[in-house]
């Protein structure tokens, strides 16, 4: 995957799927429909506020809760292109991988590290986030490699639709 | 190399000689549950691989619990999507909508035994390491892979050891033991871990499914319990299957060893919106409630309508509360029926409804409006989880929530029992 750039959006701690896709969405039919819904429980303008492109950047235990994918999907609808936390729920890692979307682990940082807007570079196979805002690199641990094929192959289903197809 | 419950499973289900903590691996997987899901993102997921079978037909275990009857329009297409899902790949094991909860139904079935290596569509899956097994809950994209190879990748996690001594006493229920954990270590405090539950015996089969069930509140990939009689006597029941039960090493490695003395348990109460906000009962006492619920996986077994019924017997709900009793399975129901617990509920004034998780996911059967107070026996307090963003949910065991259903307001269980 080539370097990954976007504008920081910043969330709190302990956003779980419950926030992300409230139950009343589950059983719509259109995906879009449910996306319009994103984080409605705990900010109503989120979908109006985020912009394609956008990189979350959150606190502690991302995607606590259900094992509900949509809660990643959405934001695959809305256009987000990797998510940043202090550390991440188990079943939303693996989701977020799955369907596509980098999750990179960052223990700390605070309001000097990030903030909402500042723009962001991300380099997966360095492990690196440049903040070109604030003119900061700052490491991260990389991901297994075999984690980081699936997300250059777009997601687990493609990689495994190739091996089916051969 | 010594091992933990969790390390000796991932090691027999792996291809490899030897396994440590933190290392990736790829398992079989004996058995995959799903229930909705299937009708949500999974059977489209699937469809992409362009594959028209599935690895094993036989070790799949389909239900669907969660929207059942169909409330709403939506929710029966998603029924038909999953039928016809299950229908096109031959599933054996297609469980349909009257017998109950996935996570109280599988073991019932005899599904879940000592050794196994088991997946589902639900986060609560965690339930089955109460039978001595590993079961940990997974995305629709993964389970699109089980259903194609068979197969999933693991992080073998590093292992808490929490020993229990000592006995409940009246009143207290293995609700108010996690809850204490979950309090204790933080929502965020077992991320990736898994807990294996050491002192167990005093502790019924029940007890102990409430307390896996809750282990990924904490975060928990796996809560593992270790295997007794107690146990050995269930699964003989249910399944005429083999079995293969796990001991870990005497020199295991664990990462943090807890201990806790269960006569020293009071009632405990996680306050809105997390089920790490734990209070013990002392501290939330008199908070004056509109609905208090019994049921769903966490806690709608017998263990939980009989203490219900102790209770509740010669007394009537509070006239201002609703008390709404979903009991986790059609055998539970059938149970409580036979013993006359259900009479006990409906002449105190409950609403008893056939098995769902409705009323605990906010979908039907118990949804919260606006600004109202619900004492619930389920696992979750989000914002929102059970109706209403401006609801609130208090989590308790079944006793707390059935003695604060008599006053209208969050009540201790050894007041009245």
């Amino acid at each position: 995957m080539d370097e990954i750039n976007g504008f920081a959006y910043i969330l709190g701690d302990d956003i779980n799927t419950d926030d992300i896709v409230p139950s009343h969405t589950l059983t719509m039919r259109d995906p879009h429909e449910m996306a319009k819904c994103t984080l409605e429980f705990i900010d109503p303008q989120f979908v109006k506020k985020i912009d394609k492109g956008n990189i979350i950047v959150a606190g502690e235990n991302f995607g606590t809760g259900s094992s509900r994918e949509e809660a990643v999907n959405v934001f695959k609808i809305l256009g987000i292109k990797a998510i940043i936390a202090k550390s991440f729920a188990r079943i939303y890692f693996r989701n977020l991988i799955n369907v596509g979307i980098p999750g990179i682990t960052l223990n700390e940082w605070n309001e000097n590290t990030f903030s909402k807007g500042d723009n962001l570079e991300i380099s997966l196979d360095k492990g690196v986030i440049f903040n070109k805002t604030k003119n900061l690199k700052v490491e991260f641990a990389k991901l297994p490699e075999f984690l980081t094929k699936i997300l250059n192959e777009g997601g687990i289903i493609n990689q495994l639709k190739k091996k089916f197809s051969k | 190399m010594s091992k933990t419950v969790a390390e000796k499973i991932l090691l027999e289900h792996s291809d490899l000689k030897e396994i440590s903590p933190g290392q990736f691996v790829e398992c079989d997987i004996d058995l995959i549950m799903v229930h909705e899901q299937l009708g949500g993102r999974i059977h489209k997921e699937y469809e992409k691989l362009g594959i028209d079978y599935v690895w094993d037909p036989n070790k799949i275990f389909f239900i669907l619990d969660h929207w059942v009857p169909a409330p709403t329009i939506s929710a029966a297409q998603m029924h038909q999507d999953c039928r016809t899902f299950a229908e096109k790949y031959n599933f054996i094991h297609n469980i349909g909508m009257d017998k109950g909860i996935c996570h109280q139904v599988l073991p019932e079935m005899g599904f879940s035994r000592p050794g196994m290596l088991i997946v589902g569509s639900d986060s609560h899956t965690t339930t089955y390491g109460a039978f001595n097994c590993l079961s940990t809950g997974i995305g629709a994209t993964d389970v699109s892979v089980v259903f194609a190879t068979g197969k999933l990748w693991f992080k073998v996690p590093e292992s808490f050891k929490i020993n229990f001594l000592g006995e409940l006493n009246k009143g207290i229920m293995s609700k108010d033991i996690i809850l204490k954990i979950i309090g204790d270590i933080t929502t965020k405090g077992a991320i990736y871990k898994s807990l294996e539950f050491h002192g167990i015996e005093s502790l019924s089969i029940d007890g102990r499914m409430t307390i896996s069930n809750m282990v990924v509140e904490a975060g928990a990939k796996f809560g593992v319990f270790l295997s007794d009689n107690k146990l050995e006597n269930w699964i003989q029941k249910r399944s005429k299957e083999k079995y293969n039960i796990i001991h870990p090493d005497k020199e295991a490695i664990y990462e943090k060893s807890l201990e806790y003395n269960l006569s020293e348990i009071r009632p405990m109460v996680a306050k809105p919106s997390s089920p790490g906000n734990v209070e013990g009962i002392e501290n939330v006492e008199g908070i004056e409630i509109d609905q208090a619920f019994l049921g769903s996986c966490t806690n709608g077994r017998i263990e939980d309508l009989r203490i219900a019924a102790k209770i509740l017997k010669g007394k009537s709900i509070n006239p201002k509360t609703r008390f709404i009793i979903t009991p986790a399975s059609k055998e539970v129901y059938i149970k409580a029926m036979k013993e006359g617990l259900l009479d006990i509920f409906i002449n105190a004034g409950a609403v008893v409804t056939h098995s769902t998780c409705g009323a605990c996911i906010g979908g039907h059967m118990g949804v919260l409006g606006e600004e109202e107070v619900c004492i619930s026996s389920t696992n979750r307090n989000f914002i929102g989880r059970m109706g209403a963003a401006s609801s609130q949910v208090y989590l308790a065991s079944p006793a707390t929530v059935t003695a604060s259903a008599i006053y209208g307001k969050i009540t201790d269980p050894r007041e009245v029992l």
